[in-house]
């Protein structure tokens, strides 16, 4: 991490989404297991932004270069993997109808070109996702399927930039949320649906 | 449902219905329909939140000790708020006594989040309602330099600092991506500014953009990290070593002075941008005095910000408590979380099932079981696509908490009422809404407006910048003083527990009233209910047919253009209800005429 008096970075990796929205989850669990396997050099921030939209710009605008891990409606097969390189990100960041913090992203992006701040370069790495609206629920096997595809990418990337991560030999103790949250304490604690129902609004179900 | 009267409102729904659809993409999703009479004037007015969520699915069954982790992920703005309100309702429930330096790094970072959420939300979710940024490429930079100059002693006023700005601008509009202003009413007759107070605004929209990476730190240092930081049952989860020089860890002297220079420049920032602006925009709208809804009659705030640690009680809380009902301002009645009779919440016009749905509940004993049925005389659509709801049926996924029977108006307006109505315990609130009045040449009256509210959220963070110094410095007197304790975990350990328990938690989140309520069993959670702000102000109607904050505050209002209902979204925005939403404007028939962006 760096000093906290400069937030400037020259990678910044970033998982969007909200884990507690089935595949909404995908970004965030992405770079919680990208800081969990992998040692970062110091000139490399990652940072589960969850579905802060607006309130990530800060960051966006002092990293040099930028990664996101996002679930995104592409309409294609669920779990089918997409990525999308610079100018492009924003168009597909807008293409998703149900998300929740996909507006407040393409802002992000927008309000980092207008106050002259955009990274140099910005990389999607997205997967489609399966179920957006299951209250509680996580990943489903299609898209959890590809985690570790997309933590290749990002490290891939990464050492194409110069900031080559190393694998660390134990993941236990890099944990970037508290243990409470990790996937596996998230989907065991889940209450039964006869306890708490888990039926949504029908008329935000993918179709 | 006919036409009929409630709360001094006359609601009629035979006009045209107009749908706006603003799709609150994080808090839940909010949809307004309104009936207007010949003349384009709201005469009835429908809210309702189109999203279910029950907490209890999530957290039924887990430790309360990590509940926190999971509200922080409920709203994407709110993080802290939940959290804190979390965290106090399990100390709460297990009577955990947290130190006072803990108390005082909470109250400072939900300082932090008051003064940057207020300022995010004035300029970049509800400016724009107010300003209109294509007139800004008319301005005149010299004419703009000169207004600046005459309301603030802020230093980038020069004409060449606009004229630069206005050309960036332009190129931005040339390019055709606009971002944050894509899909506004531009050129709308309800737009009053000249086009030097419009581009004087969109500099500062930039420069406010620019200045949250400074206050962004605060809750790093504080909360281990950022945008989701740790909280703690019994305290807070930084450790103070002032001698301490490492880089991570502890609070130390270096972290404390970068501290105190952002809570510094974020009071310059608020008193020499935001609330000169906004009187200059204020100014200019103040013949514009809709949009009060219920502020005039009933207000609610569980107050925030105690002084002391651990005392809860009104006369502790810097962000005042308590409830006005029936208007009568001389009268601030006290406010208990856990009487059953005070907090309820009701069903009747809401997706849910009750046994008895002729009572409201208690959150206590709150039932979140949903019942999806979108009905009624006037319904139409279907169940996956609504086109007209119906409010004489159920129409919401928002459940209809009332105060002692009565909807009430939480948020900045209701706290900012309730400390000028007790002027001796808030001076500083009574003197600086006073001042604002006086400057604007306006009577008290004009408070209860959208104008109003917006007014209150800007006073209330030049209140909040202020206490946060005060509260800084606190927190360096103790620190020199010796007490460097930040928690207390005697009562960690659930062996140390009762088998069950129950208890309250509370905090004002920018946007309004927070509560959680926690039943605690063999030290797992056995019930968990929220009741937020914008269940408050989104109320639909109840079992009296009283309707809620949302809208009351559109009754009345005429809209310029029936087609472009830029005064709704003022309205709307002015309670600050979520970040991220957009707007579909659907007509009467159904088809969809524009879409825009509405935060």
């Amino acid at each position: 991490m760096n000093a906290i008096d400069d937030l400037r970075c020259d990678v910044l990796v970033l998982g969007i989404g909200n884990l507690l929205w089935a595949d909404e989850g995908f970004g965030v669990r992405c770079v919680e297991q990208l800081a969990a396997e992998w040692d970062l050099p110091p000139s490399v921030t990652v940072m589960d932004g969850g579905t802060q939209g607006l309130y990530l710009l800060p960051y966006v605008q002092a990293a040099r270069r930028l990664i996101v891990f996002d679930a995104i409606d592409y309409g294609l097969e669920p779990g089918t993997m997409k990525r999308v390189e610079g100018d492009q990100v924003p168009r597909f960041m807008g293409a998703k109808k149900m998300s929740l913090h996909q507006t407040g992203f393409q802002e992000v992006i927008a309000a980092s070109a207008l106050t002259g701040q955009l990274p140099e370069e910005l990389l999607l790495i997205g997967v489609q996702p399966q179920e957006l609206d299951d209250y509680g629920g996580s990943l489903r096997p299609a898209v959890k399927a590809r985690l570790a595809e997309a933590v290749a990418m990002a490290v891939a990337r990464l050492t194409d930039w110069g900031h080559a991560p190393r694998r660390r030999a134990s993941a236990d103790s890099h944990r970037l949320n508290g243990s409470a949250l990790t996937m596996a304490a998230y989907e065991a604690g889940r209450p039964s649906a006869a306890a708490a129902s888990r039926i949504g609004d029908a008329r935000f179900l993918v179709a | 449902m006919g036409a009929y009267e409630t709360q001094g409102f006359k609601l009629d729904n035979s006009g045209k219905r107009v749908v706006v659809d603003p799709i609150c993409r994080i808090e839940g999703h909010l949809r307004v329909e309104v009936n207007l009479d010949k003349d384009n004037v709201i005469r009835n007015a429908v809210s309702t939140g189109t999203m279910w969520r029950g907490l209890e699915v999530i957290l039924k069954g887990r430790d309360p000790r990590d509940a926190w982790a999971f509200t922080e992920r409920i709203c994407g703005v709110c993080t802290g708020t939940h959290a804190l309100t979390s965290v106090r309702a399990v100390e709460d429930a297990l009577a955990i006594k947290i130190p006072e330096n803990a108390n005082t790094i909470r109250n400072l970072m939900q300082l932090n989040l008051y003064v940057h959420d207020h300022l995010v939300h004035f300029y970049h979710l509800h400016a724009l309602d107010w300003v209109d940024v294509v007139s800004a490429l008319k301005a005149d930079p010299k004419r703009t330099s000169e207004l600046a100059q005459s309301i603030s002693n802020w230093p980038l006023s020069s004409p060449g600092y606009f004229r630069d700005l206005q050309n960036r601008l332009k190129k931005f509009v040339e390019s055709g991506q606009l971002g944050p202003f894509a899909n506004a009413y531009w050129g709308n007759p309800a737009y009053k500014l000249p086009p030097e107070a419009n581009l004087m605004a969109v500099a500062h929209y930039l420069e406010a953009l620019d200045f949250q990476k400074e206050i962004v730190k605060v809750h790093t240092i504080f909360g281990g990290k950022n945008p989701h930081p740790n909280w703690l049952v019994g305290g807070v989860p930084c450790a103070i070593n002032v001698n301490d020089t490492g880089a991570v860890g502890a609070i130390n002297m270096e972290r404390l002075n970068l501290v105190k220079s952002i809570i510094d420049r974020s009071k310059e920032f608020v008193e020499q941008v935001y609330i000169p602006d906004l009187l200059a925009i204020a100014s200019f709208y103040k013949g514009w005095l809709y949009g009060g809804g219920l502020s005039s009659q009933a207000v609610l705030s569980y107050g925030d910000i105690p002084e002391r640690a651990n005392d809860y009680s009104p006369g502790n809380l810097l962000l005042p408590r308590g409830a006005i009902t029936g208007g009568d301002l001389s009268k601030v009645h006290a406010v208990d979380l856990k009487d059953p009779e005070q907090i309820q919440e009701f069903v009747n016009h809401s997706w849910y099932k009750y046994g008895d749905e002729s009572k409201g509940l208690h959150p206590f004993d709150g039932v979140t079981e949903p019942n999806y049925k979108p009905e009624g005389p006037k319904f139409k659509g279907t169940r996956t696509k609504i086109e007209n709801l119906d409010e004489s049926a159920k129409y919401s996924w928002i459940k209809a908490p009332r105060w002692r029977g009565n909807a009430m108006e939480v948020g900045c307006l209701s706290r900012m009422l309730l400390g000028y109505v007790q002027p001796t315990q808030y001076p500083f609130i009574k003197e600086t809404i006073d001042g604002v009045l006086k400057k604007l040449d306006v009577p008290v009256n004009a408070l209860f407006s959208t104008l109003g509210r917006t007014a209150a959220r800007g006073i209330e963070t030049l209140y909040c910048a202020d206490l946060q110094v005060k509260q800084f410095d606190k927190l360096i007197a103790a620190i020199k003083a010796g007490d460097t304790a930040t928690a207390n975990v005697e009562k960690w350990e659930p062996s140390t527990w009762p088998k069950e328990a129950r208890g309250a938690g509370f905090t004002e989140a920018p946007r309004g009233a927070l509560g959680h309520w926690i039943r605690i069993k063999d030290s797992k959670i056995d019930n968990y209910q929220c009741v937020v702000p914008t269940t408050w102000n989104g109320s639909p109607r109840d079992a009296k047919n009283q309707i809620g904050a949302y809208e009351a505050s559109l009754m009345n209002t005429p809209l310029a253009k029936a087609d472009e209902p830029l005064e709704i979204l003022r309205t709307l925005h002015s309670f600050d209800p979520c970040l991220a939403c957009s707007t579909h404007v659907m007509s009467p028939d159904g088809q969809e005429m524009t879409t825009v962006k509405v935060r």
